[in-house]
């Protein structure tokens, strides 16, 4: 196959229960958002997987660069003090 | 199960007037269920051949429910796949409608629309009808069916309103196949019969809400409804279209060859 000769890319997140974040479960070809909601559905969804579906626009998608990952993503290990661990945590409070 | 016999059985074999509508209700789904999984691997794109055969699934799923109540019904010791298997193309009681050739994706879409209009309704009643294990499997197969339908609608909406060939197409495809909408709404001595049983639809509510609904999405989708009053029926009691026959064979061939094969 040459060039993309199909419908435009859509992305699709699933919920996998109430309460959870959505995340991202894949793509789709759709001709608008109905057609793309109904191909998620079809092509994520139908055995059980979801209770509810995102869809959106891939081009709607602002995504960071391979050249970002030194200035983006670099996380600076050696300023301990940007770190937050120093504190105690109160009682009850998940520390991840 | 009891091993069929391989010559196949011409007669649907049901004096029960309640083994002819299950099984009525059943081979709609079957045929069409089969005619879907046609396109397995044919679709216009991946995500749409999905969902074709997914919907083929869902209405083999149905079928098998219904027939194997039908064979329990009945008492003669036929399960869902010597009914689906071994039964002749006479014995068959699907509307014409669905047995109707997929055609372009259009055809396919209207024959599609047809029918999911009809089937939401007949299921929806079904579902609150006297016989309990009926309505349990009409009860599901709705919630199957509704989507279905928006499937289809949606489809109807954008080959209509889309561009001037794929209205074309899908008008002609309308055209050609509302000959055959007529047969699901026609009551007949089976009808009459089962309602005595506890199971009866009001047929003519149901071709008024279907009318309604038809109307409104055909509207929509810029096409016209048809106004010939031409009309096709026998399917409900075996005598069908020319296409039923050779997708039968097909269907059929590998269980005949391998009677009680398993795997």
């Amino acid at each position: 196959m040459t060039a993309d000769s199909q419908w435009p890319l859509w992305e699709v997140f699933t919920q996998g229960s109430k309460g959870l974040p959505f995340a991202h479960a894949g793509s789709v070809h759709a001709v608008d958002a109905e057609n793309a909601l109904l191909n998620a559905r079809d092509v994520y969804a139908r055995r059980g997987e979801a209770v509810n579906l995102w869809v959106v626009p891939s081009s709607a998608i602002v995504a960071s660069a391979p050249s970002d990952a030194g200035p983006f993503f670099d996380p600076g290990n050696d300023k301990a003090y940007r770190h937050p661990q120093f504190y105690k945590a109160p009682r009850g409070v998940v520390v991840f | 199960m009891t091993r069929p016999s391989v010559a196949g059985d011409r007669t649907s074999g049901a004096p029960n007037p309640l083994v002819d509508y299950l099984l009525r209700v059943a081979d709609d789904r079957l045929v069409l269920g089969h005619r879907l999984s046609e396109w397995c691997g044919h679709g216009p794109i991946l995500e749409e051949d999905i969902a074709l055969s997914n919907m083929a699934l869902d209405l083999i799923g149905a079928a098998s429910a219904l027939l194997a109540l039908a064979g329990t019904v009945e008492e003669k010791g036929r399960d869902a796949d010597a009914l689906a298997y071994f039964r002749d193309e006479t014995a068959y009681r699907n509307a014409l409608l669905v047995e109707q050739p997929n055609g372009d994706f259009a055809v396919t879409i209207v024959r599609q629309f047809l029918f999911d209009a009809y089937s939401v309704l007949q299921l929806d009643a079904l579902s609150r009808c006297g016989h309990a294990d009926l309505a349990a499997i009409a009860a599901k197969s709705l919630k199957e069916d509704k989507y279905h339908l928006r499937h289809s609608s949606d489809w109807m909406l954008k080959l209509g309103d889309g561009t001037p060939e794929s209205h074309e197409r899908t008008q002609r495809a309308l055209d050609t196949l509302w000959r055959y909408t007529d047969e699901l709404f026609v009551k007949d001595a089976v009808d009459h019969a089962t309602a005595a049983l506890g199971v009866s639809i009001d047929l003519d509510a149901i071709r008024a809400q279907w009318h309604q609904l038809v109307t409104d999405v055909v509207g929509r989708a810029t096409l016209t409804l048809p106004t010939s009053t031409v009309r096709a029926a026998g399917g409900r009691v075996g005598r069908h279209t020319e296409h039923l026959g050779h997708m039968l064979a097909e269907m059929q061939i590998v269980a005949r060859s391998h009677p009680g094969a398993t795997w």
